[in-house]
């Protein structure tokens, strides 16, 4: 174990700023682009559902 | 020698690949997970103090694996956008599309955790050091192909402009890759090679190895989501597309 208290662990031995930048900024892109992507599909979805009963309608 | 012919082609298209994908991308995701969380874990709390940048070094469990995934995945892309070319396969074009943005944020990351590691080692948040350069050309062209594939309205002449983009550019990769033996850089040259021992402590060495697998994971798991969108959008027609469970409901 490196850190003797969690005030330790996130002062990083004075390199919070960059290691908390980079890991912070890492985590955030990787949580944004699943969100974004899984928004696509159910657009793509929305609108195929939309479609489909449309057509439905269209033949009655 | 005929049949294996005949059996990758059948999932070169699109409706036999895309119930494929959406059984592989849990499991990628699981293991994206464990191999993350492991990762972390041992970068935090396992991995020593380096002896002459304290905590600062620790930026390299997420610096490497970025770089690393940045450069291949943009030598998938470009495969697949060279299959699309020759082989005319629709597939292929929707699998180069799916890997631009996610190998572009790989792209961005090795770039941005690289400033924040420069600036305190050597005082500078970005130096015009070839390894830098031809990292940050490797950004721009991913940016380049998302931007032409985006501005040409039909999918498949989108998809062979950009594969022609892709194959050009893929000459930076090597580039990147020697840069640092190429030229005299500010960049230090690599920790881990094929031919010779890593230059690095051993749980470090882990740490890292396990991060890159976790970076690898993500990108197959949010690619293949990904392509299954674009797989939908494209395919929107059709009469497979309309008879899916997911459509129906």
């Amino acid at each position: 174990m490196n850190w003797g208290s969690p005030a330790e662990f996130f002062a990083m031995g004075g390199y919070g700023l960059y290691v908390w930048g980079s890991f912070g900024v890492c985590a955030l892109l990787m949580i944004a682009e699943p969100i974004l992507v899984g928004k696509r599909r159910t657009s793509i979805l929305r609108s195929l559902r939309r479609e489909r009963i449309a057509e439905t309608l269209d033949t009655q | 020698m005929s049949n294996k012919i005949v059996n990758w082609f059948k999932y070169a298209s699109p409706q036999s690949f895309y119930p494929v994908a959406g059984k592989m991308i849990p499991w990628f995701w699981v293991l994206a997970a464990i191999f993350g969380v492991t990762g972390l874990w041992i970068s935090f709390f396992v991995a020593p103090t380096d002896a002459t940048q304290g905590e600062g070094y620790r930026i390299i469990f997420i610096h490497v694996p970025a770089a690393w995934m940045s450069m291949f995945i943009y030598v998938v892309m470009a495969t697949w956008a060279g299959l699309g070319l020759a082989l005319n396969t629709r597939l292929s074009g929707m699998m180069a599309q799916a890997l631009a943005p996610t190998g572009a944020i790989m792209a961005f990351l090795s770039l941005w955790t690289g400033a924040f590691w420069g600036k305190p080692m050597w005082g500078a948040w970005w130096v015009w050091d070839a390894r830098l350069t031809s990292a940050l050309i490797l950004f721009f062209l991913y940016i380049g192909f998302i931007a032409l594939q985006a501005a040409i309205d039909d999918a498949r002449r989108a998809d062979k402009a950009g594969a022609i983009l892709a194959l050009v550019g893929v000459v930076n990769v090597p580039i990147i890759y020697f840069s640092v033996k190429w030229w005299n850089t500010l960049h230090q040259g690599a920790s881990v090679s094929i031919n010779k021992a890593p230059a690095m402590a051993t749980t470090m060495l882990w740490g890292m190895l396990i991060m890159a697998l976790a970076f690898w994971m993500y990108s197959i798991a949010v690619a293949l989501t990904r392509v299954r969108a674009i797989i939908l959008e494209r395919e929107a027609h059709t009469e497979w597309v309309k008879e899916l469970s997911e459509v129906k409901q």
